[in-house]
């Protein structure tokens, strides 16, 4: 039993090891803490692949029905940890959150908590491990203390987390009132017990809802979004728009499926279906208007939401497996975007889409990751977006869902047009800096190295990607 | 078969590409010789297959076959029929000659052919697979690139709204043929995305009539939009004048093609009777772009947009070739389609040689070009007689058989798309008078020279394809027609 939460086990060990560290490091030693974390990330991957690993298509309920022990967690958690180390290098380079030990223990906290998020089948658990996450990402988004907008950014964050957190409470508190359980796989078996009112369990879903929607930023609890983005320092804003929303899809996912199917199936396809519009066509229509590029690809992300939420909707073994996919590619993909947008900043000081004229000139490398990572959001062959657009309309088709599959595929057109204009201003427009080089450091070059791989790897060989996705999906059903 | 030349085929120019993308940007020979490599095996490769294919047998040959996700039952299937094979060959020419021709540019060249060469995998991608997923990847592959391919190097007045707006129309057409292609996989439910077995399962009934009714418009027309089908073409002439020359060639000559060939083999070849439903209303649109294209071209101003346009009415005879589903109508829409490939791809490295030189396009600004550089002169004219469908010239061996196809079902529309032959007729002759003779204005005299060799050697590649075939039909024709007969037996072998 102590095996399978081993990963949080070393998460822990890992968090003490860099607070000691940084205690005894002076100053200017703190930014190899970067590579101390992301290492320590890489060989917890390592060893929770070799050891923690949950037997296929067994699933249990661990620590007195607590945690749940299932592929499907497990994957998360694995997605988990990589964005958390390719975030720390990311962060690395940053002036005033890179040399501090706060900054990387404050992101292994909350990836312990979306661990224990991707894999807890209480409401309790749940909701200390979503409060495990969050808060230390508020103060991560407000990290940089000087910086007006990061605190704003940090303290926006805040106040809708908490908000919606406690609408999600006041649900959670519905669902025990009428059951007088809090365990998800046992609170379903008192649905079916006709003591359980329908306008209860309806209110239970939809206050339930808000907390995730909050999280994963569906319409219309997305306003956060493009404001916390902008403010965050960026590479926390990559791990929220990446990693957090992957967690929020992972608990979504396993509420709906274990509480709320099949016996409120029908309210909540319908709902989500119609949010899952609004989402895509707002986020990518909103996006078109933007010119900063943190905001644009904020709102790109809440249209990201909207494309995982077909998957969702499609009910089925291969909606399931198309939504872990798509989380796998879009957080490989946004993390890319993100790193760009870091080391751009770092050397140009500016997130304006118009201050990346001339970038290819002045790094025709990083605008190649730019390109494979914009392209692959807008779903272009041969990478990851493609396929993963094509898995989530696919699953829409079969299960007759076309309109929507006609409403995505019509948005990712307007999501084509924002990406190539930035791509434009990448490889086309000029800027009087054009010969002056943009260096990237190496933890940049890694982390991007690793991810535009990834995107074109995962993008062509599916196969071993698509078992590892079915197998996820197939632990929630 | 051991030796996978097809997929040696597809992968050459992605590969090169991404060598090309590794070598310095300043070292801009070593990138033109890398390109002029690839290029040079892409097409003996493709010639190789083109000569290859054993028309006795009939059928797919030099096939394939590799899983690639089996739980969705999408493979890697290459295979050449009497369709694409010429295709290949196409793309094989146009990629050699392209290259050939964008030897002078000057800007980013390794990201010029690394681009290019990324289209050009996902063209060769297009025409041998047979797959609908690997179709619909490659496809897709060879989209973007156009993108950046012409708002680059493009024409600096309309790139970047041409760029835009045919990336924009591409991408429509393709994500809703993708919803097309993705109810066909479920409602075979065979788990294949193989085509050849769905086309089998077809055959076998297992589309009903109503739902290929419903989901031919959406197949077919989402690919015809980059066969440039009415009223869908808007973005191809204004494509075609904001490329560079290497691209329009590409686009013009191959990409178009792309449309036309996805469109038959997803759309005619997978949904039969439902191609039998709508055959009078793409019948229809096929006229009105022929006719109104070459209308349209006659107006114009602008050397290229006039190509340009000649193109959307020369596309009109594929579509129409493909309307009539009979066995001469297909014949000419599959050999027009390579036959105006080549044709066209000439006529847009004559536009750019002459443009590089004389910096205008305006046809009455320009004259007595025959003087100065005779090859293109001659060149333009061979093109321009193919364009006119004379006989003993490519032009006719295509032309000819579609309009025998639709005299047998609709001879009125025979008679109102001929018209069209005596409109290109006036647009090419009062271009050839106009541009290549004449008196050559002052400002020109001095500063115009002549083409290079390498310019000239992609100029005579082309002419002598056209006129070969042209001459002996043979090399084309039972081939063309042999993928025909296996199409046409979808159709209980009219």
């Amino acid at each position: 039993m102590l095996l399978a939460i081993l990963p949080e086990i070393l998460l822990l060990v890992l968090i003490g090891f860099v607070i000691a560290l940084d205690a005894i490091w002076k100053p200017e030693r703190r930014r190899i803490l970067g590579w101390v974390t992301a290492g320590g990330l890489l060989l917890i991957m390592v060893v929770a692949l070799l050891v923690s690993r949950p037997v296929d298509g067994e699933a249990r309920l661990i620590f007195g029905g607590m945690l749940r022990q299932d592929w499907f967690g497990f994957a998360f958690k694995l997605l988990f940890l990589f964005s958390a180390a390719v975030t720390a290098l990311f962060a690395m380079d940053i002036k005033g959150a890179g040399q501090k030990g706060e900054f990387y223990t404050l992101m292994l906290v909350s990836t312990l908590g979306m661990n224990l998020m991707a894999s807890s089948a209480d409401l309790i658990m749940l909701y200390l491990s979503i409060e495990t996450t969050s808060i230390p990402l508020y103060i991560l988004a407000g990290f940089m203390t000087r910086d007006d907008k990061s605190v704003e950014s940090g303290f926006k964050y805040l106040l809708f987390g908490a908000v919606t957190s406690t609408v999600m409470l006041y649900g959670f508190s519905l669902l025990y009132g009428f059951s007088g359980q809090t365990n998800l796989y046992h609170l379903s078996l008192a649905f079916y017990d006709a003591q359980f009112p329908d306008l209860a369990m309806l209110a239970g879903l939809l206050l339930v809802l808000v907390g995730f929607g909050f999280k994963v930023s569906i319409v219309p609890f997305h306003f956060w979004a493009p404001d916390v983005y902008e403010g965050a320092p960026t590479p926390v804003a990559g791990f929220l728009s990446t990693a957090s929303k992957a967690a929020g899809f992972a608990v979504l996912l396993r509420v709906l499926m274990a509480l709320f199917t099949p016996v409120a199936a029908g309210y909540w396809v319908t709902l989500l279906a119609i949010v899952s519009v609004l989402t895509m066509t707002l986020g990518n229509f909103l996006a078109l208007a933007q010119k900063n590029i943190k905001r644009m690809l904020a709102y790109s992300s809440i249209a990201h939401a909207g494309y995982i939420l077909i998957g969702v909707v499609s009910l089925s073994q291969l909606g399931g497996t198309s939504v872990v996919f798509y989380l796998l590619g879009y957080l490989l993909t946004n993390l890319a975007a993100f790193g760009v947008v870091v080391a751009f900043w770092q050397v140009v000081g500016s997130d304006e889409i118009a201050s990346y004229a001339g970038m290819s000139r002045r790094s025709p490398w990083l605008a190649l990751a730019m390109l494979v990572a914009l392209l692959s959001l807008a779903g272009m062959p041969p990478l990851v977006g493609f396929v993963a657009k094509v898995f989530v309309f696919a699953a829409a088709v079969q299960a007759d869902l076309i309109w929507l599959a006609i409403i995505g595929v019509l948005n990712s057109i307007v999501g084509l047009y924002y990406y190539l204009t930035v791509l434009k201003v990448v490889y086309l427009y000029r800027s009087p800096d054009d010969d002056k080089p943009i260096s990237v450091s190496r933890p940049y070059a890694i982390a991007l190295l690793v991810l535009t791989l990834g995107i074109i790897l995962v993008g062509t060989i599916m196969g071993p990607w698509f078992a590892w996705a079915t197998t996820a999906a197939q632990g929630i059903f | 078969m051991d030796f996978p030349v097809l997929s040696v085929i597809v992968f050459t120019p992605i590969v090169a590409g991404l060598l090309i993308l590794l070598i310095p940007g300043d070292r801009k020979t070593e990138i033109r010789v890398t390109a002029l490599a690839a290029a040079v095996l892409a097409l003996i490769l493709s010639a190789w297959v083109y000569f290859n294919y054993d028309t006795a047998l009939g059928g797919y040959q030099l096939m394939e076959h590799h899983d690639w996700l089996p739980a969705l039952g999408i493979s890697y299937i290459v295979a050449v029929d009497g369709i694409n094979a010429p295709l290949v060959l196409l793309t094989g020419v146009v990629m050699f000659t392209g290259v050939l021709i964008s030897w002078g540019v000057d800007d980013r060249p390794r990201e010029f052919f690394a681009f290019l060469f990324i289209l050009a995998s996902g063209v060769f991608g297009v025409f041998v697979a047979q797959d609908l997923f690997q179709l619909f990847f490659f496809y897709e592959i060879a989209v973007f690139p156009m993108y950046l391919l012409i708002a680059i190097w493009g024409w600096v007045q309309t790139r970047e709204y041409a760029a835009m707006k045919l990336t924009l129309y591409l991408f429509i057409g393709s994500v809703i043929a993708l919803v097309g292609g993705l109810a066909m996989y479920f409602e075979v439910g065979l788990n294949t995305f193989n085509m050849i077995r769905i086309a089998e399962a077809g055959q076998a009934g297992a589309f009903s009539q109503s739902f290929q009714i419903f989901w031919f418009p959406f197949v077919f027309l989402g690919f015809a939009v980059l066969g440039g089908i009415f009223p869908f073409h808007n973005w191809s002439p204004d494509g075609h004048v904001a490329a560079p020359t290497a691209v329009s060639m590409f686009h013009a000559g191959v990409l178009m093609k792309l449309g036309a060939f996805a469109a038959l083999r997803v759309g005619i070849m997978l949904l039969p009777q439902g191609a039998e439903y709508w055959r009078w209303v793409i019948m229809g649109l096929a006229t009105v772009n022929v006719v109104y294209g070459a209308f349209i071209a006659m107006v114009q101003t602008d050397f290229k947009y006039v190509i340009g346009f000649s193109s959307v009415s020369h596309m009109g005879l594929v579509m129409l070739g493909f309307s009539t589903l009979t066995p001469e109508g297909l014949t000419g829409a599959g050999i027009q389609m390579f036959s105006h490939g080549v044709m066209t791809a000439l006529f847009f490295a004559v536009v750019g040689m002459v443009y590089d030189r004389a910096h205008t396009r305006q046809i009455n600004e320009l004259g007595g070009f025959s003087k100065k550089m005779p090859w293109v002169a001659v060149a333009f004219i061979i093109g321009g007689l193919v364009s006119m469908g004379m006989p003993g010239l490519s032009g006719f061996v295509a032309e000819f058989p579609i309009f025998m196809g639709v005299w047998r079902v609709a001879p009125i529309v025979a008679i109102i798309a001929a018209i069209s032959i005596v409109i290109t007729a006036s647009y090419i002759i009062r271009i050839i008078g106009k541009v290549f003779f004449g008196p050559m204005p002052e400002a020109f005299e001095h500063h115009i020279g002549d083409v290079t060799v390498l310019d000239k050697v992609a100029l005579v590649v082309l002419c002598v394809i056209m006129i070969a075939i042209g001459v002996y039909p043979a090399v084309m024709s039972p081939l063309v027609a042999s993928g025909v007969e296996s199409i046409l037996r979808l159709f209980g072998g009219a």
